[in-house]
């Protein structure tokens, strides 16, 4: 798909793209990224892609989000691009980048975690250095091979 | 090393050379160096749950060292029991006292103490998780026994996958050049995320359903309690614990000069009949929990340095 055609079929005066989704997981990156309320949200579901065979998208509309921000979709998407645009051009193209810890956004499934009983905030390391992301409760110390699904 | 002001809450948080200077500074507090260290430090042993040989131990530590203690065993006299949060506990009880020592059924609980509080805070267990204190005094008896850490040949038998001492004393070896042998019934193996780790460190193991199996003299051979409970079929469990027995005859495939060690309380799994022999060192080992506490409760306070 080339730039031109890509920008008919996205065009956004401002804001922020999030490309190269797996898909079903456009629904999950938005309420990861906490924009549900942020104005307009497009969602794309189900794209041919060269490099993915199908892929996601979300547009957001006039935010520009921050790396903090979409770093955390890391969990799910890592493979994810993202586009910064200002009056229809990509000014910033960047890669996720996985965050080597995640504070207050994950639930601990360990009923006998600390997290689960006390009114603590949820924090969780990055274990390894792989592109897919294991996890280990600060607490409880167990460790996550799927943390997409801690997601609160 | 500098351990003042800090807590000892998993394992995890000591790289190998912490963990050899720790070790070291057991054995230095064994041979007397530092007698009367903890005079004037007031420990406060706080027991969510019941624990009485590990209390007894802190307590019995921090006495003969000179030291004071308050604290609860029972905690139903804790105000927990009146809806108080473990924090408040926590931040309340660090006015009282220099360092505290805890012991929780909550996982994560040391770790969120050690957090709020302004003394050391030492976790005396925090349910399945952790309990380091006992994890270096494995240490210091394998030390004592050998003279160093590096290069041994140890066996694991029994319940190896909800072994709580077992995890943690792979994980610290793991640093020292250990060859493992896992000796368990198939449903109780090592967790797989301990043998990855072993794997992706470069560290050897096998995995034997026997110690029959086993190609080679142990250097140690740690021995676990195998529950009643962790089996539906009581016909079933009589059957497996009675294949994980020790006993003098074991020494033959264990070697003349193995050491057994056990967490303890032991039940049958290792007969009394091998408590005379040289190789029996689990109550030595029982009994270096209290060097080993004495030397953590003085690091953390900088009695000890």
């Amino acid at each position: 798909m080339t730039k031109d055609s890509k920008l008919k079929v996205y065009a956004l005066e401002r804001g922020t793209v999030i490309d190269h989704i797996p898909s079903p997981l456009a629904v999950k990156v938005v309420e990861i990224l906490g924009v549900q309320h942020e104005g307009i949200i497009t969602i794309g579901i189900n794209f041919p892609s060269a490099k993915m065979g199908r892929k996601d998208v979300v547009k957001v509309e006039n935010l520009k989000l921050t790396p903090a921000v979409t770093d955390r979709v890391a969990l799910v998407a890592p493979t994810a691009t993202i586009n910064i645009i200002e009056d229809r051009k990509v000014i910033e193209k960047r890669k996720i980048h996985i965050p080597s810890e995640f504070r207050g956004m994950l639930r601990c499934p360990n009923p006998n975690c600390v997290t689960n009983q006390e009114d603590v905030t949820t924090h969780f390391i990055r274990e390894g250095e792989g592109s897919k992301p294991v996890v280990r409760c600060v607490y409880c110390e167990r460790v996550y091979k799927q943390p997409a699904d801690l997601v609160e | 090393m500098d351990l003042k002001g800090r807590s000892i809450v998993s394992i995890r948080d000591f790289p190998k050379s912490d963990i050899q200077a720790i070790v070291n500074k057991a054995l230095e507090v064994k041979s007397g160096k530092w007698a009367g260290a903890l005079e004037g430090k007031v420990l406060a042993t706080l027991f969510f749950e019941p624990s009485t040989r590990t209390r007894l131990s802190f307590e019995g530590a921090m006495v003969s060292m000179g030291g004071r203690v308050i604290g609860f065993a029972d905690p139903n006299v804790s105000s927990a029991k009146k809806g108080e949060s473990l924090s408040d506990t926590i931040r309340t009880v660090t006015g009282y006292c220099d360092v505290i020592v805890m012991r929780h059924n909550i996982e994560g609980a040391a770790r969120l103490a050690s957090q709020v509080s302004s003394v050391p805070v030492i976790n005396a267990g925090d349910g399945a998780n952790q309990h380091p204190t006992q994890t270096f005094l494995d240490l210091v008896t394998i030390q004592e026994e050998f003279g160093q850490l590096e290069g041994l040949k140890v066996g694991m038998l029994g319940d190896l996958k909800y072994g709580r001492t077992v995890h943690s004393l792979c994980r610290a070896l793991s640093s020292f050049n250990t060859k493992f042998s896992f000796i368990s019934p198939p449903s109780l193996r090592m967790p797989d995320y301990t043998t990855e780790r072993l794997r992706d460190s470069g560290t050897p193991y096998v995995e034997v359903g026997d110690i029959g199996e086993l190609k080679e003299p142990l250097d140690v051979l740690y021995v676990t309690r195998i529950q009643k409970e962790r089996f539906a079929d009581f016909q079933e469990y009589e059957r497996v614990a009675g294949a994980y027995r020790i006993g003098p005859e074991s020494l033959e495939v264990l070697g003349e000069k193995v050491r057994v060690m056990h967490p303890l309380p032991r039940v049958d799994e290792i007969v009394e009949d091998l408590d005379a022999t040289p190789n029996a060192v689990y109550f030595r080992q029982a009994h270096n929990g209290i060097p080993t506490r004495q030397a953590l409760l003085g690091l953390v306070t900088g009695t000890i340095q």
